[in-house]
């Protein structure tokens, strides 16, 4: 081995020797920093793989949604509309969607129930997604009733239970014939709840919505862009989600590190002092803290990211799931897909391991400055 | 042994296992297609909006779908009361009644 290298390894042996001293403080210390890292990747790695699904499965949503509103809030669109919207140049298809909200009072959550016209969907039976089937516990072939606008039950028989896979989309839907949708909320004729609009090219989108407003000023227009701008704003760093765990994450690792950089113990110092009067270099002793910060953070930080990888796309992100369930009794299980970000891993290294390793370094810079024997004295 | 060939070992696993991750994170991204299918047809057919992730309020349910002062719609002071409220920013985009953005000239 070269006598450079040959150094390096004797100092790194002195580094571990030094940290395994102090075993119990160091284990510690590595345990703390491990969580830190893996609470901060895990949210990154969770929040980056949602963002993906969102942009990738809301690529296929409407071009445009228009909804009527009245006195602030979302009423039912005319299909008298539908019409006049599909006579605007540029507008390829208007669907007129039919769909509403259930509270089941038995099992207390809330199910999206929409109209489809799929050809097959039996007279009479529903589609429902794995969270209705989970939270309800039925099953295909089973009836369920649905308490209708006017205190009535009518039984439905689940024809199908849509895919685990689509569940991120689908967890809560009730999927029936659109007579069945009015017959249960009272919905009535010649009314949707709003319009969906595919035009043939995306860029003219903006005029039709300027044209829809002026033939309905009080429609509102939700562009395509717009949908997938809320799901970006929702995951985005500075908002929600990312601010309530990122905030408390990195604010203990600022103490955390604080109390490292704030100086070394006196043992530490003496320590310092009895290397120095054997002879050796400041630089050797800075190498050896840099090797005791290396160590400890490189440790911490590769077993953070691999144990976060494991939670969120192995675990589906279980420690989230009651900071995202809130008060909701139906929650989606569902596994993402990992979207891994060579610039999050970047940043989340240099916002961890070198915080750490200079709050190590600048206070044995300041101790192996001084007097060995005033050091030992202290 | 020596301690340090011990901690390069130690290292040298966990890097290993990080070059694993980043393989096998590939790899999924590779087949990530057609397992969004299901779904991606879903959204398709039914012309959906928005992700299922929180079904405690309309307004969380369909952020998408939902208006400015969706965290007030009982009444003008009604704080938020559902726990998502703090994990879901409202809406950025403008009311219906906010000029839109400048209109691309329609192709002959």
């Amino acid at each position: 081995m070269r006598p450079s290298l040959q150094r390096y390894r004797n100092i790194l042996d002195f580094a571990l020797s030094s940290l395994l001293r102090r075993k119990g403080r160091n284990l510690a210390l590595i345990s703390v920093y491990t969580l830190v890292v893996f609470v901060i990747a895990s949210l990154v790695f969770f929040v980056q793989a949602l963002k993906r699904e969102a942009h990738e499965l809301l690529a296929q949503a409407p071009d445009m949604v228009v909804q009527r509103m009245v006195a602030g809030r979302h009423d039912p669109v005319p299909l008298a509309q539908v019409e006049a919207i599909r006579s605007i140049r540029g507008v390829d298809e208007v669907q007129a969607r039919l769909w509403g909200y259930y509270y089941d009072p038995v099992f207390g959550g809330n199910l999206t129930v929409l109209a489809t016209e799929d050809a097959a969907l039996a007279p009479d039976a529903i589609w429902i997604g794995q969270g209705v089937a989970r939270s309800m516990r039925v099953k295909e072939g089973d009836l369920i009733p649905l308490r209708g606008y006017d205190g009535q039950s009518t039984l439905f028989s689940i024809q199908k239970v849509l895919p685990e896979s689509s569940e991120l989309v689908s967890s809560d839907l009730v999927l029936m014939a659109p007579k069945d949708v009015r017959a249960l909320f009272h919905f009535p004729e010649g009314l949707a709840t709003d319009l969906a609009i595919q035009a043939g090219n995306p860029r003219e989108l903006p005029t039709i919505a300027a044209k829809i407003v002026e033939l309905f000023p009080d429609s509102r227009p939700i562009l395509k862009s717009e949908i997938l701008r809320t799901y970006e704003a929702v995951f985005d760093w500075r908002g929600g989600l990312m601010v309530v765990v990122l905030g408390s994450a990195v604010l203990s690792f600022i103490i955390f590190a604080w109390d490292k950089a704030t100086g070394l113990s006196a043992e530490e110092r003496k320590e310092i002092g009895v290397l120095k009067s054997l002879g050796w270099e400041s630089s050797d002793v800075l190498l050896l803290k840099f090797w005791e910060g290396t160590v400890i953070s490189v440790t911490a930080f590769l077993t953070g990211v691999l144990l976060a990888y494991a939670h969120v796309f192995f675990f589906s992100a279980s420690l989230f799931e009651h900071a995202l369930k809130g008060w909701s009794v139906l929650f989606p299980r569902f596994r993402l897909i990992p979207a891994l970000d060579g610039y999050q891993l970047t940043v989340l290294f240099f916002l961890t391991v070198l915080p750490y390793t200079a709050a190590t370094l600048v206070p044995s810079w300041r101790a192996a400055t001084v007097d060995p024997d005033a050091a030992m004295r202290s | 042994m020596r301690k340090s060939t011990l901690c390069l070992a130690v290292t040298g696993a966990l890097s290993a296992l990080f070059l694993a991750m980043l393989i096998h994170a590939r790899a999924q991204e590779r087949t990530a297609a057609s397992r969004r299918q299901p779904s991606a047809e879903l959204v398709k057919q039914l012309g959906l909006t928005d992700l299922c992730l929180f079904t405690e309020a309309r307004y969380t349910r369909h952020p998408a779908m939902a208006d400015r002062h969706a965290a007030f719609q009982d009444h003008p002071m009604a704080l938020d009361h559902f726990p998502s409220g703090a994990l879901l920013a409202p809406p950025a985009f403008p009311s219906p009644h906010a000029p839109l953005p400048p209109a691309v000239p329609e192709h002959p």
